[in-house]
């Protein structure tokens, strides 16, 4: 039982997953879910109650029993008690302060991320303002490698997502050429498919890996399949570089994907068996948003950021290469508004990045939600600022096949012209080396670039 | 006037690949003005979610609708959900599922019926208001000659898919067809969908539905989603079944 008495009003919170809930700042799903606070003067009676709470708690009162859950077996069963030591002692409230404070730098972090668990991160997330989330994040750089170096400081990459309705090959290359000539794709070429049917799924891979080989670009390819389909065309010798999966915070939620630890335990060592990368084997690319446990009803009475949190305990099992929270894709009724995007993205990437993640953000809204490209600008230009290790890149921020809007090849040049930031730098390396970018990092004049005189077979 | 800074010409070029336009509708090769599209791109993409966007604000055109249903011989009743507005509609996807208390004492059915058919305003009214009457010109005569027995045509504001349920559960009908505007893309804010569950009753969910998606000019024609939508209504009544298990026979057809 936790409480706080404000004034004539004492406020009293039967548990800790109901304590999260209601001192989480106001978003749709928690009020559909019935978890949000009713008042804003509760939402702060239940953050002071917070904040007063001891790191051990979280440790010793899982929010999804033990029992019942294989996500809440993973945090506990793996949590590192000597990284968690010099912090054992400290209250949520304390962890904040100590975050604030010029003494966690980066080396600091760095060391304490397998010391925390999803629950404390949240936790702590919730009395942080926006300023706060980005402060703190832009302190932890998370480097991971697979045929180039993510995640470096001063550098944002980009995925280039050259979707088509119907998995049209040319219709999806035209898309590809038009990123990579915008100097996008550095994180991944990557592709949503339109059906998961594996022989499209292989043609798709095909053509990337050819695209990839013809210009000897120094990036990975992937297409977000089923990681059941990954595993069939692993199996048959189809080049996969990475493989994806949507994940989720709960086992429940997981099951709704139709994944469990195991499953992933399995793709994780397929896929390493190929070995395809160059510079390291960071192989596993995954997907979350908050949202997707109550979307399941497989939310425990979680409120959905704690869910979201929980789900980088998953994604951390597997050294993935990206991670992205997909955060307005959802739509309003776990999401409401700009307001409520961007706090959501700035705390998925605090929380990731604190848990060791090299945190991606897909900056984005559907058209039923109450937010616009001026709100994307708002929230990119943020992230840049937080260090968000990769964006996505679409042809004009119009996704034509999931049928909602992100980031465009242009915004990516905007954030970073704007901030300094740069490409991957081996994929820096090869924009110059082709006549895209200029040594400065400067997109040139799209005349000078040698793969307009050689595009790709599908394109003749 | 020699002093002058040279300007940058009034509308940039588009890029030399404009030609790949040709194999995707994505926007490429849009050219650009330092790191921003020009002006002509950004204004055309701002004008697609306007469309978009009122689409999600659009309201049924309940009186002339009204008068167009008429024509087709069926009796008619107009409902609402629990949804009051739209903000709630959008927030609240739990009451746009339940009928509003007023709504129910409409819905009462002195017999059982084989088809009912609610119109949903869903995330785009503008869809309903373009694209009902004519498919459903082509569709009923469909369903008449297969000797089906008709129920009353619902006309349901602030309506989610399975707010049919509801409706099809309290008309006694063995199968509910739902007409509801699809949520608007920046290319299509007027899409309809066409969703049918057999023997409906509240608490369904998706896995016990089946869609026909896009209908539109420029997407699935009217006579194309009639002659679709007719086959597998009767299909599902023949087999007494919808949803997962009656896509599958479906596909195996159509393969």
């Amino acid at each position: 039982m936790y409480r706080h008495t404000i004034g004539q009003r004492a406020y009293v919170f039967n548990d800790l997953k109901t304590l999260l809930a209601r001192a989480t700042p106001l978003r749709s799903g928690d009020v559909l879910a019935g978890v949000a606070a009713a008042t804003y003067e509760e939402r702060v009676a239940a953050q002071y109650a917070l904040a007063d709470v001891p790191l051990r708690t979280f440790l010793h009162e899982p929010l999804v029993p033990y029992e019942q859950d294989e996500v809440t077996r993973l945090i506990l069963d793996t949590h590192d008690a000597a990284a968690f030591a010099p912090i054992a002692h400290f209250t949520v409230g304390q962890l904040r302060d100590y975050l604030v404070s010029d003494a966690a730098d980066a080396t600091a972090l760095h060391a304490l991320a397998p010391g925390l668990t999803p629950e404390m991160v949240a936790a702590v997330s919730k009395l942080l303002r926006n300023q706060e989330l980005i402060a703190v994040a832009r302190r932890v750089e998370v480097i991971t490698r697979f045929r180039n170096t993510l995640g470096l400081r001063g550098h944002l990459a980009t995925r280039l997502q050259p979707n088509h309705p119907t998995d049209d090959l040319r219709g999806i290359a035209a898309s590809l050429v038009d990123g990579l000539l915008y100097g996008s794709g550095d994180a991944v070429l990557g592709i949503n498919p339109a059906t998961d049917n594996p022989k499209a799924v292989s043609d798709l891979l095909y053509m990337l890996d050819a695209v990839r080989e013809q210009y000897a670009i120094p990036t990975q390819s992937c297409v977000l399949c089923h990681v059941t389909t990954s595993l069939q065309l692993i199996e048959q010798g189809v080049p996969v570089d990475l493989t994806f999966q949507s994940i989720g915070g709960t086992e429940a939620t997981n099951t709704s994907f139709g994944i469990n630890l195991g499953l992933l335990q399995e793709a994780h060592e397929a896929t390493l068996s190929l070995g395809r990368g160059t510079l390291g084997q960071d192989v596993m690319y995954f997907e979350t948003g908050q949202g997707s446990s109550l979307s399941a009803n497989a939310h425990h009475g979680l409120d959905q950021q704690t869910c979201e949190a929980r789900a980088y305990a998953v994604a951390r099992r597997f050294r993935p290469l990206l991670v992205n929270t997909v955060v307005g894709f959802i739509g309003p009724e776990y999401l409401y508004d700009g307001k409520q995007i961007i706090r959501a993205a700035l705390e998925d990437h605090f929380c990731g990045k604190l848990l060791g993640l090299p945190m991606g953000v897909d900056v984005c809204y559907t058209n039923h939600a109450e937010a616009d490209q001026d709100d994307m600008d708002t929230l990119l230009t943020l992230l840049g600022v937080a260090g968000c290790n990769y964006i996505m890149g679409i042809p004009g921020a119009d996704d034509i096949m999931l049928g909602y809007q992100s980031t465009s090849f242009h915004d990516a040049l905007y954030v970073r012209q704007v901030l300094g930031l740069r490409p991957a730098p081996e994929f820096e390396a090869w924009l110059a080396q082709q006549g895209i970018f200029s040594a400065q990092g400067q997109l040139l004049p799209a005349a000078s670039a040698r793969l307009l005189g050689q595009l790709p077979p599908a394109l003749r | 006037m020699s002093n002058l800074p040279d300007l940058p010409p009034a509308a940039p070029e588009p890029d030399p690949w404009a030609s790949l336009r040709a194999f995707t509708a994505a926007r490429i090769a849009l050219g650009r003005t330092g790191a921003s599209v020009p002006l002509h791109e950004a204004l055309a993409f701002k004008l697609a979610h306007a469309h978009a966007r009122d689409a999600v604000y659009s309201v049924l055109d309940t009186e002339r609708l009204l008068a167009e249903l008429a024509t087709l011989g069926l009796p008619l009743h107009q409902v609402s959900s629990r949804a009051q507005n739209r903000q709630e509609y959008l927030q609240r996807p739990d009451h746009g599922r339940q009928l509003a208390e007023e709504s129910k004492a409409h819905l009462v059915a002195d017999a059982e019926c084989d088809v009912a058919i609610v119109l949903a305003d869903g995330l785009s009214a503008t869809a309903i208001n373009a694209h009902a009457v004519p498919l459903l010109g082509l569709l009923l005569p469909e369903l008449r000659a297969t000797g089906l027995h008709l129920g009353p045509l619902v006309l349901a504001e602030q309506a989610r898919v399975a707010l049919g349920d509801e409706i099809g559960h309290l008309l006694r009908a063995r199968l509910v067809l739902v007409l509801i505007g699809e949520r608007p893309g920046l290319s299509a804010p007027d899409s309809l969908g066409a969703y049918f569950t057999y023997g409906p009753r509240p608490g369904l969910t998706d896995e016990a539905r089946n869609c026909v998606s896009n209908i539109r000019s420029a997407g699935l024609p009217y006579a194309a989603a009639a002659a679709k939508l007719s086959w597998l209504l009767r299909e599902a009544l023949r087999r007494q079944l919808s949803g997962v298990a009656l896509k599958d026979q479906a596909d195996l057809l159509t393969e």
